[in-house]
């Protein structure tokens, strides 16, 4: 069955409407046109209003989305071909971040993203796209030999978080998190990045330094998730929708602050409902940046990417 | 029978004539509950001399054990946080600020100075954490950005000492951001060869573990400092077992492999310095 939320109720009941309409219709054999077509225009212009008004924590439940199309769907829908490589060369692979070269529309990419999983079983073998430190040490491994043939590399961020566990601090989840903020910033290669549904904190940031960072429509990037924010601030778990509102952690609070390079319209109802669709905007956005990037020389392609991040913050003399 | 009498009934000393100890001079050590003197403290560097353990202390106290003479010249001191999100939770944001101003007499949670440690110039970059927990926002991540360029221009050598609860969640993503933004200076002083020296103290946890802290050439500790990415509580939350004991200690860091010391603060100074001659 389809996952609708609370907010897409008016949507859910127009739907409904029309069936019925049409039931009778059919039954009767009475000309129910016009009533059809009042509906009709009633639930377009309803699905206008909600999806245009989304609060943030509307937005994060929607990012979260069980049908939205996650790294290895845009993979498939969007590379001609794709050669996934494994493992961090130290412990083990993680399968929570994969990873490989792929060509998009004939140029040759490294592409590294999140996976999630669709259904129980994958969700527990992709550890619900929570990565330990070896999935970000796969994901530098993998940059590193993109840099050493002169590809750009591509990531996809969707993620809660890196994974809170005693294996993952015993293995260094800091340091892996913050050797790759390190060395992305200095990767001589053009890197564009994309939050396709969860950016949460480190996790997302751990493979997010780049020299465009994107945001679907739908998705949400901050330091926590509204709802860690509330039990911390609030000390309860009630005001999610409260600190999602706080945290200004939408697309477009994101983009006018600064923070991210633009943002990647969704279809109407999400990227679930045409991932044919996001996935072709998602594509064209990647294969204009990657043309204009490979312009710049490596030095001015680092020094922008780092000047870009050294002017964010806000600060009184 | 007793042998005592008292002659009068209970307590009769007025409040006025009562004769007050003055704050400060005696302290409690945290650890083994023996009291400590004030000044003996300070010889001590701040480190119990019954236990060793290391008192929590903040960028005044790292200065005065440090810089020689206790001189140096405080960089960008009067930098403070704008409030970008106007953040609100059960508090504003911007009251918190004034709070802790009020409360501390510090700007933020960083003070970086330009001073000297015996005898050779280096820029030392040290976090307070009675400031919002030491956490990192704009000021922290703006501070340490332009100690390091500053490090660059003059050539000298950097250190920070880390104590921070992590990222600072009232400023959000522009938190997250300087996570970004140390770790890029930090490779920029990489390349220019120049030596970072990191000492994590108790605690440091998060955003900061995540970036700069774990990224010196050389990562020491003080002993028995609580040293992770993900706090102790979200982690026994998460996999719902009790975590083993002395989980990311100064002492657990340095058995996995991401510390290359630890050092007691009596012998920091003469360390840091006898390093930084080593590889000069």
């Amino acid at each position: 069955m389809e996952t609708t939320f609370d907010f897409e109720k008016p949507i859910a009941d127009l739907q409904m409407q029309i069936e019925k309409v049409n039931q009778v219709a059919d039954k009767t054999k009475v000309d129910m046109g016009a009533t059809l077509a009042e509906l009709q225009d009633k639930l377009e212009k309803t699905k206008y209003e909600v999806y245009n008004n989304m609060t943030g924590w509307q937005k994060v439940q929607m990012s979260r989305h069980p049908d939205r199309p996650q790294t290895l769907d845009y993979v498939n829908l969007i590379c001609d071909d794709f050669i996934e490589l494994h493992g961090d060369r130290n412990v083990r692979d993680d399968k929570a971040i994969v990873g490989g070269f792929a060509t998009i529309g004939g140029q040759s990419v490294m592409i590294i993203g999140h996976q999630k999983g669709k259904n129980t079983k994958e969700r527990q073998f992709r550890n619900f796209g929570m990565a330990n430190p070896e999935g970000y040490r796969k994901a530098l491994r993998l940059m590193k030999l993109a840099e050493k043939f002169g590809k750009p590399v591509v990531t996809l961020i969707d993620t809660m978080g890196a994974y809170p566990g005693i294996e993952a601090e015993e293995r260094g989840q800091g340091e892996a998190i913050a050797r790759n903020l390190m060395e992305m910033s200095v990767l001589k290669v053009p890197i564009v990045c994309i939050i396709i549904g969860e950016g949460a904190s480190g996790g997302a940031l751990g493979i997010g330094v780049g020299d465009r960072v994107y945001m679907l429509e739908h998705t949400w990037y901050s330091v926590i998730s509204p709802e860690s924010c509330s039990s911390i601030l609030w000390r309860s778990w009630d005001y999610k929708e409260r600190a999602a509102e706080a945290l200004k952690l939408t697309a477009a609070d994101m983009s006018k602050n600064g923070l991210i390079d633009g943002i990647i319209k969704e279809p109407l109802g999400g990227a679930h409902h045409n991932p044919e669709e996001i996935a072709e905007s998602v594509k064209q956005q990647l294969l204009g940046d990657i043309a204009t990037l490979q312009k710049k020389t490596v030095e001015q392609l680092v020094s922008e990417r780092i000047d870009k991040f050294s002017k964010m913050g806000v600060v009184v003399e | 029978m007793s042998w005592f009498r008292r002659e009068k009934a209970g307590i009769n000393t007025a409040t006025e004539h009562k004769k007050e100890a003055p704050d400060g001079l005696w302290n409690k050590c945290p650890s083994c509950k023996k009291p400590l003197l004030n000044i003996e403290q300070i010889e001590n560097k701040y480190v119990c001399h019954y236990c060793g353990y290391h008192l929590r202390i903040g960028s005044a106290a790292y200065f005065s054990i440090l810089f020689d003479d206790n001189e140096f010249v405080e960089l960008f001191p009067h930098l403070r946080s704008g409030d970008p999100l106007q953040f609100e939770d059960t508090k504003k944001y911007t009251e918190r600020l004034d709070d802790s101003y009020a409360k501390t007499g510090l700007n933020d949670a960083i003070r970086c100075a330009h001073g000297k440690i015996e005898g050779r110039d280096f820029v030392l970059a040290c976090m307070d954490f009675t400031f919002i927990g030491g956490s990192m926002g704009s000021v922290v991540g703006e501070k340490i950005a332009r100690s390091i360029d500053y490090c660059l221009q003059n050539k000298l050598p950097f250190m920070l000492v880390s104590k921070s609860g992590g990222a600072r969640m009232m400023e959000a993503a522009f938190s997250l951001m300087q996570m970004a933004k140390t770790s890029a200076k930090l490779a920029l002083l990489n390349q220019a060869k120049l030596p970072y020296i990191c000492l994590l103290t108790d605690p440091t946890t998060g955003g900061v573990t995540a970036s700069y802290a774990m990224l010196g050439d050389i990562n020491i500790a003080e002993p028995g400092a609580l040293i992770g990415f993900a706090g102790p509580r979200v982690i026994k939350e998460t996999i719902k077992k009790d975590l083993p004991k002395g989980f990311q200690t100064s002492e657990f860091l340095l058995e996995h492999g991401f510390l290359d010391f630890i050092v007691d603060r009596r012998e920091l100074k003469q360390k840091i310095a006898l390093f930084l001659n080593m590889i000069k």
